[in-house]
């Protein structure tokens, strides 16, 4: 038997739902209607899949990776963990991209409102593809929390934000890493989309004194579950296989 | 107590927020030399057999105006109805056609557009074919689960009517909402597939 079937059904009830009135964009960017439920076909069941060869040697390293010379200013950390699947099966070969704020809270981007100085040193995005166990690690700087337009007085917990692939457009996934303690975190309007407790605490990253660098990085430790397959116990495979 | 069953659980979506682009697109956005070119800009190599097609359109909220902020990504057949994927077991698809592909909408008209080739068809699991489509999955600020709908084609009525998937739709007057009328466009084949997130021609959206 090998899980290679259909994806487990997304469970609605543990994501965000759509309309979440306390994150004020999300009231005219929710679809209203219910959404049309389809078994997966060869469409959702494969997706793109991305080489070694298109990553330079800093895309990992945010330290470096933007200045030329210089480095990034602010906490050092290392980011690690493993992209599984809800059978706890380690992913390889998929590709992961991150992004985030500086040490101030400051993103490098036009749109960007916050006084917060720019690093010069600083670009804020990286990506990795996993390794034959699934595991991905990456080395930046802490971002800072920031304040941002929705209620007059809200603001962001430090966080990073990840796009995972997975195996198959099924699994597609983009949501945010959050730091082991940070108050903040139960106090944002994004964060509490998610309805449960439990569910908020699956994107905490853990502070782990046992990855980090001699004299130089702390490390966090952040696992990403993406959806699993079905076993198929019996021959009912797509037809065309 | 019965015994655990020890499943996990898919990490929770987050919004991809307004600065999406600096993790999948940071060139666009002027940073630049982290990485040579973004990728899923191109999706077809000059060898890749089919008909070259332009696809293009924008993301209206529910007040109709349309995002600027936003990101879509692409994912389809080669010509032959086959993905570039090791998922698929049926054959190897077209080398020279990724299958693939993500743009931003523009900052200004919120316009996104894909230069790719019009797919054939793929089965469905009880063997129907389905019509040539595209999947098309929207991520952007305000939205908290990236939202997945398809884009069908408005010269294929025939396989349209026989869909397995747009037959599915109740609501009969909403299939429009998923078949991109063609128009002409470089000397192209051009396909706009507007995509409403609410209100009366709200798109329909999968969960898949």
């Amino acid at each position: 038997m090998s899980h290679d079937g259909p994806f487990y059904q997304r469970d609605r009830d543990w994501h965000s739902p759509a309309f979440t009135p306390g994150y004020k964009t999300s009231i005219l960017r929710s679809p209203q209607r219910a959404l049309l439920s389809i078994e997966n076909t060869l469409s959702e069941m494969t997706g793109p899949v991305f080489g070694r060869d298109i990553l330079g040697p800093r895309d990992n390293d945010l330290i470096t990776n933007f200045g030329g010379t210089g480095e990034a200013i602010g906490q050092r950390l290392i980011v690690y963990g493993r992209v599984l699947d809800e059978n706890g099966r380690g992913l390889p070969g998929v590709l992961v991209e991150f992004w985030q704020a500086n040490a101030g809270g400051r993103y490098r981007h036009h749109k960007e409102g916050y006084r917060a100085a720019l690093d010069p040193n600083f670009g804020g995005c990286g990506r990795a593809i996993t390794d034959q166990d699934g595991g991905y690690h990456f080395r930046t700087i802490k971002p800072g929390a920031y304040p941002w337009p929705n209620r007059v007085n809200d603001w962001r917990p430090a966080h990073i934000h990840f796009s995972i692939f997975g195996e198959a457009f099924a699994q597609r996934l983009i949501t945010q890493m959050y730091f082991e303690g940070d108050p903040m975190i139960w106090q944002c309007p994004i964060v509490g989309t998610i309805p449960s407790r439990e569910a908020i605490e699956t994107l905490v990253a853990a502070l782990d004194r046992q990855a980090t660098t001699h004299m130089d990085a702390l490390a966090y430790k952040f696992d990403i579950v993406l959806r699993g397959r079905r076993q198929t116990m019996f021959e009912n495979k797509l037809e065309g296989h | 107590m019965v015994q655990p069953l020890k499943r996990r659980k898919e990490s929770p979506s987050q919004t991809a927020g307004p600065y999406v682009h600096i993790g999948t697109n940071p060139n666009w956005v002027e940073i630049t030399g982290v990485w040579q070119g973004d990728l899923g800009l191109d999706l077809v190599a000059p060898e890749a057999k089919g008909e070259r097609i332009l696809v293009k359109g924008r993301v209206f909220d529910g007040a109709d105006q349309p995002l600027t902020d936003a990101l879509i990504e692409i994912w389809q057949a080669d010509a032959a109805g086959l993905y570039n994927s090791p998922q698929d077991k049926r054959g190897q698809a077209d080398p020279h056609f990724v299958g693939w592909g993500r743009q931003p909408t523009d900052a200004r008209t919120g316009e996104f557009r894909f230069e790719t080739l019009k797919p054939g068809r793929v089965p469905f699991p009880d063997g129907r074919l389905m019509a040539p489509h595209i999947t098309v999955w929207v991520v952007a600020r305000g939205i908290n689960i990236g939202l997945h709908t398809r884009l069908y084609f408005g010269d294929e009525e025939k396989a349209n009517a026989e869909d397995p998937v747009l037959l599915r739709i109740e609501h009969r007057a909403r299939v429009k909402t998923l078949v991109a009328p063609r128009s002409e466009e470089q000397g192209l084949p051009c396909y706009t597939f507007d995509i409403h997130l609410q209100g009366p021609d709200e798109t329909v959206f999968f969960d898949i």
